[in-house]
């Protein structure tokens, strides 16, 4: 696999881990504004999934939903941040916050490519992901707002700051925590990245749930 | 013989799915098309990625299409060249008397919420400026709720992308 595969396949598969798990906010987000939100946004996340895997297939001569669902979950190049099963607000708005934060500079990246197909993409990816940063912000500010939110959202940022170093590379992530320490007024710690290379379980746990439909057809279903 | 014309008269009677009173060409989704003799290629330009109605639209054009007894393909072009600006007039115009505020026109610089916020957006039922954002997300990733606060209702606001 060459690096713009590579790169391509490791930003498609955070969008659509990171989809799936925003869609588990469908139903029951803790107010009905916000479970449209989570909604759409899961929906735009899976999209731009989708069309990376497009593009990522015509090189590998495969097809999208091939690359999406008939990988085993070691070969996932997602990012442990959006792995993770975090069904509580203060820690999704901080995985929120911190992934869009940085997926805006990596895609910010990419369209700045001289790879034309690339460049195009992103460019359209970072048009939708503007309403995403834009609820995240919406969202610090409030919680920036209380001694309670504070709290709560400092204490959800700690515990997830070494994963949200793990998903840019050691080129962009400086430019990214900068902006990150600049807005979030608290100290984070200099940690260690937690890598692409180290899956959670909670991988494999959604693995099994995303592709079951996929793999029941491989076994003779019909839907 | 097929023409353009045949082909851009056909495609506009094809409604978008989940908003019925514009059709595909309203809404700009397709970009090119090119006819040579009975083979027509259609460039189909998505509006948001994870929109639903893209397949449907796609397939509802390559059947219109083969009902002029074209040959058809259909290119999906995943680029920055949809944007909201390509919303015909007669298309805005359609989907403000149906209820939706049609979209801003898109910047150089990209949307930030003091303009969401603002309350310059005005209101498809009564005409007033009085209004605000409800929530940046709705029904569908395309639009945002608003509230009037002249005539005290909610409506739909297409985003600027």
């Amino acid at each position: 696999m060459n690096e713009r595969t590579r790169r391509l396949l490791e930003l498609a598969d955070d969008e659509l881990v990171l989809g799936w798990r925003d869609s588990e906010w469908t139903g029951i987000a803790p107010s009905l504004e916000e479970d449209v939100a989570f909604s759409s946004i899961a929906q735009n996340e899976i999209g731009h999934a989708r069309a990376l895997y497009e593009l990522a297939a015509k090189e590998l001569g495969t097809t999208a939903d091939a690359l999406a669902f008939d990988r085993s979950p070691e070969e996932y190049l997602s990012a442990p941040l959006v792995e993770l099963r975090r069904l509580e607000w203060a820690r999704t708005i901080a995985r929120h916050y911190l992934y869009e934060t940085a997926d805006a500079v990596r895609i910010e990246a990419l369209a700045a490519s001289d790879d034309p197909e690339v460049a195009g993409l992103a460019a359209k990816i970072a048009r939708e992901e503007t309403y995403h940063l834009m609820h995240a912000d919406l969202w610090v500010d409030r919680l920036l707002d209380t001694d309670e939110g504070r709290a709560r959202l400092r204490e959800a940022v700690e515990e997830l700051w070494p994963y949200a170093l793990g998903v840019l590379d050691d080129e962009l992530r400086p430019v990214w925590a900068e902006r990150v320490r600049a807005r979030l007024e608290f100290e984070l710690p200099d940690v260690e990245p937690i890598t692409r290379e180290q899956h959670t379980e909670e991988l494999r746990e959604l693995w099994e749930e995303m592709t079951s439909v996929r793999r029941s057809v491989a076994a003779g279903a019909e839907w | 013989m097929v023409t353009a014309d045949d082909v851009w008269a056909a495609l506009a009677e094809i409604p978008d799915p989940e908003i019925p009173v514009v059709s595909v060409v309203d809404l700009g989704v397709v970009r090119a098309v090119e006819v040579d003799d009975r083979r027509v290629r259609v460039e189909f330009t998505p509006t948001f990625l994870g929109c639903p109605a893209l397949d449907v639209m796609r397939d509802a054009m390559a059947a219109r299409l083969a009902a002029l007894g074209a040959e058809t393909e259909i290119e999906v072009v995943l680029d920055d060249s949809w944007s909201t600006d390509r919303i015909t007039p007669e298309g805005r115009e359609k989907l403000r008397v149906a209820g939706f505020a049609p979209p801003a026109p898109r910047e150089a610089a990209a949307p930030n919420l003091v303009q969401l916020q603002s309350s310059v957006f005005r209101c498809p039922y009564c005409g007033s400026t009085e209004t605000k954002l409800e929530n940046i997300f709705g029904p569908t990733p395309c639009r945002s709720l608003r509230y009037c606060e002249t005539c005290r209702q909610p409506f739909e606001q297409f985003k600027t992308i």
